[in-house]
């Protein structure tokens, strides 16, 4: 710990989101109805290419119920947050199976659901394109004919005419030839990482109403509530002042609630019935196919080393499986490429990140964005040249760890406080996972027990101008009140921003009330709540407002204490004089202003003000990949130790190890939760999760019955979680983001296990038994 | 036999809570759309509406069920508790102090869930544990916390978890 | 969300059922019986059903049955899974159909339901083919009771308006060594890639599977070779995989090869476990 005079910061401070949702009681998006309330649903693409001949609502008109049909024709426009490549309603054609391609709006939800049955729409098969590596081959059937004159929305996105290539992203640090043939021993190795779902508990829901006076008003479960009025006002023309969002507790997002679908569908079927208040809530299946997924990702890895083991040459081709639209597949595609070495020193690096359109369901952001695949990469072919050299795989890590000094993929410059500690991390989870017992033991008649590591990296790519900003407003009774548009996702980053307000204010949590809903007219603008930014953005903002606040009830104690402000200190829900504490004020006389006996008041209420932008961030040069693409990068490591049974190839997982260096941790039970959480749902896609699709690229598990997750009793027996502290001097008290980072590590460890339990190299995701049995099979023919 | 059901919307009576509740439902409606459209009983969570997950997990007649799964018709004259009646539930106070929320959207499913086992088994193994806790998933948690919640509530000693049968009343 | 609106009956009586069905076939209308409801449910969901009307057999007194009388154990078609499992009144069929979806659904699916399905795994059934199971059926003013075995092949053959009102076994099954023997892709709660039910009965393994063909079945050829003790159990086990009624399904719980090597590594489970050796 950096500092244990804390009052509350690294305190494991009881969640203050917790008795409420314990009790059933927290509304939801979906939790909503309310007499009038109309309902929409989607008639869905039955094909993964198609053209729409024809969509004939006629038999749907006469359905009971049905207020309004918009079809694709109506809102002919491209929508993106990136490039503006996908229309909300198809027309002319339909690029992925579930694709919208009709809303209904009917007086319940049924009738509308009955109504979308009863659309006939005709299509015209076109030629699919089912995987990343074939949208790659030339002559392949385009997805988008013109995706070269799409809008661009954000600078680092470039598609490719007459291609399926939604962008390529170029990282050209140093001369990769010259050190590739000087290299003393090599390794060139492929890997793939199939789609998958996010399946947050809680669907996409949203509602829209248009009021008489021309205020669109949003509700929905949304990661982005600012985003949503950019997007409506850049594509639909609607002023950003008129545009309201309130966005309640979410259900569990994971990156999934980032983009932006379905309200522009909601506001297009509110719009066709007068503004009514319309609910647009997606079932399981429209959940899993309709919206978007997680990439798939195909990487080949060259990797060029010393005799000694010094990383000297690395080059990284990735082929990112967007889905029929590039949304943050763009820029998955080019976070995967700056920080494509994984947390290694190498001078020199050429990476070609590609974002590949398909036929598949779209893809978005996902916990990690990118960086689970390209850490699964990385680390397999970390352990693969290890083995070559004869070297410890935690030693070779080690001796190529990145450290102050050195510089990203991007050329950005390292210092002690922009990058956490690797090489702690790996004694540390060294010492939990006891890699010093063995790493393969046999324990027992066809069983096997290894263990896997991997380290991860991560920095937070933001936009340049990513911000956040938070307003504190004191009560009468001295309590306060903190409104900012971090949102609650299950992250637990209210009571975070509240455990910094109170360790700036020396005040117990009780007398912090922070408002769980956002609502972005009183809210202060925040950029989004993704990239595991918020506590460091709106941290920052909060130690801002608090610190307003402060110089506030200094300057009205000053007046009552008849001293100077300087002579002042706030805490315990006084202000008080330094020498001397006990001569002093209670914060509630003066937070609504000091009211002298006569009757004369000074001040008013104290109202803290407070915001924070990222600093010296750059966009990338398009062709080497310089610039600053983030304020830090957090690093950890992960372990496992499985039991494989050699005869099946059915596993179970024994323990599981993280060690992050996150930098000061404000709540470590909170951070042990998104720890535990995050290895699970790492462990859970690296071991189970996969869409299938068939060869006409319709998704053949778009349900939970189908679309196999690990279940209580399948996680690890025992999760072993700690933090290495090295602060972050620009974070909040010393704070990194660490939100997404316990999944990072988690496929590629278990797939480090399993290759030395098996004997085999598995660099093919979801590792079933089936599919290590596949591999053997293929290994023996 | 309910002769008068020969159309497709019925007048029921639901037993909830301890209390018997008036709707009018289609035949159609899942117990999990009336409990949340016409009850306001929104802890049941609508999630896959397949039986898979058990966010909509509540007591029929003692029993842990999926309300996705069952017909509002079909439940009639079964005493019916959902998260909304077992506030007093030691359960959902361990769900708090085991730190086993984060999203919450599974909870109430879990809590409910986990109330009945308790109730069932209150000395069960971890077999037992297995077995009904695989009904519902939990995307956040990666279940340590979950287990740690059943391992603080098992054992003799806890007489804490009563039986929930509101049984049929008013 | 079920879009389609339907009729629902839930007689008392064996006769009013009748009533029911028939009323509603008088009208033109299609009618189902329902005991769990659980499939109903999910198939009507997506469309994957249609019915007029549901006729619920919950309330139906025989339905509900679960009891030794004389010399059989009689279980109603609507007793759920878990009764079935937590009486231990007959350990195997219990072990079964514990394997069977989840805890949670196995308070509401029924006996009669898993056997009525429209998929293909429907594992209450084979311990019950394995012990020569009779079935209680009823249609019109008629009941009888016949051998599961003559009614069911590759799925129960009832006709139009035919019920399922109880499973009858001969209590001299019911305390055999048995094994019960289910594979999935990962998760244990999920479909089977291979499950094998097997007994001992008069030092002869009868054994059952699901999961292997597009139904569930029993075999007196496959029986025949896993008790030949001439043969080394591996080259049974390659004989076994040569006599199989159909060729292996092939869907997204396993390839058809992954399957057949599942299939071996559990028969030789259940030859080991039953002791089946030379």
């Amino acid at each position: 710990m950096a500092n244990t005079s804390w009052y509350t910061v690294g305190k494991p401070e009881q969640r203050i989101d917790a008795v409420e949702k314990s009790t059933g009681k927290v509304r939801y998006i979906g939790d909503y109805s309310a007499p009038g309330l109309m309902h929409a649903k989607l008639v869905k693409s039955t094909q993964a290419h198609a053209k729409i001949i024809s969509v004939d609502t006629t038999e749907a008109w006469k359905m009971p119920g049905v207020r309004a049909i918009i079809t694709g024709e109506m809102f002919p426009y491209h929508i993106g947050p990136i490039l503006a490549d996908r229309p909300p309603l198809a027309f002319e054609k339909v690029r992925y199976y579930g694709e919208p391609v009709a809303i209904i709006v009917a007086d319940h939800e049924y009738q509308a659901k009955r109504a979308t049955e009863k659309v006939k729409v005709e299509y015209e098969p076109l030629p699919i394109v089912n995987s990343a590596q074939q949208a790659f081959q030339k002559n392949a059937p385009l997805v988008h004919e013109n995706a070269a004159q799409y809008t661009k929305i954000i600078s680092d996105v470039y598609p490719k005419a007459s291609t399926n290539i939604g962008s390529h992203i170029k990282i050209r640090k140093g001369d990769f030839d010259v050190a590739w043939a000087n290299s003393e021993e090599t390794i060139t190795a492929t890997y793939s990482f199939n789609l998958s779902d996010h399946v947050a508990m809680e669907t996409r829901s949203t509602r829209v109403e248009i009021n008489p006076a021309g205020k669109v008003i949003v509700h929905s479960c949304s990661q982005s509530p600012f985003t949503i009025k950019k997007v409506l006002n850049q594509f639909f023309n609607i002023d950003v002042g008129n545009i309201l969002v309130h966005i309640p507790m979410v259900g569990g997002a994971f990156g999934g609630k980032g983009t932006v679908q379905l309200e522009p569908l909601a506001y297009l079927a509110s719009k066709a019935v007068g503004g009514k208040l319309v609910k647009l809530e997606f079932d399981r299946e429209e959940d899993m196919t309709t919206a978007p997924c997680r990439i798939g990702f195909d990487a080949t890895v060259q990797l060029g080393v010393t005799k000694e083991g010094k990383l000297v040459a690395g080059k990284y081709t990735y082929l990112i499986d967007s889905g029929a639209y590039t949304d943050q597949a763009a820029g998955i595609t080019r976070a995967a490429a700056l920080d494509c070495t994984g947390p290694y020193n190498i001078p020199n690096v050429w990476c070609d990140s590609y974002c590949m359109y398909t036929n598949h369901p779209f893809a978005t952001s996902f916990r990690g964005y990118g960086h689970p695949e390209l850490t699964f990469a990385v680390e397999r072919t970390m352990d693969q040249l290890a083995e070559k050299l004869q070297i410890d795989p935690l030693q070779f890590r080690i001796i190529n760890g990145i450290k102050p000094g050195d510089t990203t993929p991007t050329q950005a410059v390292l210092t002690a406080n922009n990058i956490g500690d690797l090489e702690k991390c790996i004694n540390r989870a060294k010492e939990l996972i006891k890699w010093d017992e063995g790493q393969c033991i046999k324990s027992g008649k066809n069983k096997v027990r290894t263990k896997g590591i991997s380290t991860f990296w991560k920095t937070s790519t933001t936009a340049t101008n990513a911000q956040a900003g938070a307003i504190i407003i004191f009560e009468a009774d001295g309590s306060v009140n903190l409104n900012c548009a971090a949102i609650e996702l299950g992250q637990g980053t209210k009571t975070i921003l509240g455990q910094i307000l109170a360790e700036k204010l020396g005040m117990d949590m009780n007398k912090i009330h922070v408002t769980m809903e956002v609502n972005t007219q009183y809210d202060p603008h925040q950029w989004r709540t993704v990239a595991s930014s918020t506590t460091f953005l709106a941290g920052r903002a909060v130690v801002f407002a608090a610190d307003h606040a402060i110089a506030q009830l200094k300057k009205t104690a000053a007046v009552v204490l008849q001293c100077s402000p300087d002579d002042l200190e706030v805490g315990g829900g006084r202000v008080y004089i330094k020498p001397d504490p006990t001569f002093g004020v209670d914060i509630k006389d003066i937070a609504l202003g000091y009211t002298y006996p006569s009757g004369h008041s000074i001040e008013g209420q104290i109202v803290g003000i407070g915001k924070h932008i990222q600093r010296h961030l750059t966009p990338m040069d398009q062709q080497t990949g310089f610039g600053k693409p983030g304020p830090w990068w957090s690093v950890g490591v992960q372990a496992v130790e499985i039991e494989l049974d050699t005869r099946d190839f059915t596993y179970s997982i024994l323990t599981g190890v993280t060690v992050l260096d996150g930098g000061t941790i404000i709540n470590p039970m909170t951070a042990t939760q998104q720890m535990r959480g995050g290895m699970y749902m790492g462990l859970s896609y690296a071991t189970s999760e996969k869409f299938v699709f068939d060869e006409h690229g319709i998704v053949k598990n778009s349900n939970l019955r189908e679309y196999p997750m690990l279940r209580y009793g399948e996680q690890p027996t025992e999760y072993l979680v700690d933090f290495i502290e090295s602060p972050a001097i620009d974070g909040p008290f010393g704070a990194r983001g660490i939100g997404e980072y316990g999944v990072i590590g988690a496929p590629a460890c278990l797939a480090n296990s399993l290759s030395i339990a098996t004997g085999m190299e598995l660099n093919k995701l979801p590792l079933t038994p089936e599919s290590i049995w596949q591999r053997k099979v293929e290994g023996t023919i | 036999m309910n002769r008068h059901n020969g159309t497709s919307k019925a007048f029921i009576h639901l037993h909830v809570n301890g209390e018997t509740k008036e709707v009018g439902v289609r035949n159609a409606d899942t117990l999990l759309s009336t409990l949340r459209e016409k009850l306001g009983l929104t802890g049941a969570k609508r999630s896959c509406e397949n039986g898979d997950c058990g966010a909509c997990t509540v007591l029929v007649n003692g029993e842990p069920s999926h309300s996705c799964l069952s017909l509002a018709v079909e439940v009639v004259n079964l005493p019916i508790t959902t998260i909304e009646g077992l506030l007093d539930s030691p359960v959902r106070e361990a769900f708090v102090d085991k730190w086993a929320i984060q999203c919450g959207f599974c909870t109430p499913g879990f809590i409910v869930n986990c109330h009945a086992l308790l109730t069932n088994h209150p000395d069960a193994n971890e077999e037992i544990v297995e077995e009904w806790l695989q009904s519902n998933i939990c995307r956040c948690t990666g279940y340590q916390e979950i287990k740690e919640v059943i391992h603080s509530l098992l054992g003799s000693n806890n007489h804490s978890i009563k039986k929930t049968h509101p049984g049929l009343s008013k | 969300m079920i879009s389609f609106d339907f009729k629902y009956f839930k007689p008392s009586s064996v006769a009013e059922t009748i009533e029911a069905y028939n009323g509603v076939h008088e009208q033109g209308e299609k009618a189902l019986f329902i005991s769990g409801g659980t499939e109903f449910i999910t198939f009507a969901r997506t469309n994957k059903i249609y019915t007029d009307a549901i006729i619920d057999s919950k309330g139906i007194p025989e339905c509900n049955v679960l009891e030794m009388r004389d010399d059989n154990l009689v279980i109603g078609a609507a007793v759920s899974l878990n009764k079935i499992t937590n009486s231990n009144l007959f350990p195997f069929l219990g072990a079964t159909v514990k394997q069977i979806a989840d805890h949670t659904s196995r308070n509401k699916i029924t006996i009669g339901g898993n056997i009525n399905s429209e998929l293909i795994y429907k594992e209450s059934i084979l311990p019950l083919l394995l012990v020569d199971a009779k079935v209680k059926l009823a249609k019109g003013n008629d009941e009888r009771a016949v051998l599961l075995n003559s009614v069911f092949n590759r799925k129960l053959n009832l006709s139009s308006g035919e019920l399922l009102l109880q499973i009858i076994i001969d209590s001299s099954n019911i305390d055999l060594p048995y094994i019960s023997l289910k594979r999935t892709k990962f998760s244990k709660v999920g479909y089977p890639v291979v499950s094998v039910a097997a007994i001992l009965k008069d030092n002869r393994l009868r054994v059952a599977f699901s999961g292997v063909c597009g139904y569930p079945f029993r075999s007196d050829k496959i029986e025949n070779i896993v008790n030949d003790s001439t043969i080394p159990v591996v080259n049974r086990i390659d004989q076994v995989m040569d006599n199989l009624p159909s060729s292996i399904v092939d869907d997204l719980q396993g390839s058809r090869e992954y399957r057949a090597f599942v299939l071996k590594n559990v028969l030789l489970d259940v030859m080991e476990e039953m002791e089946m050796g030379e």
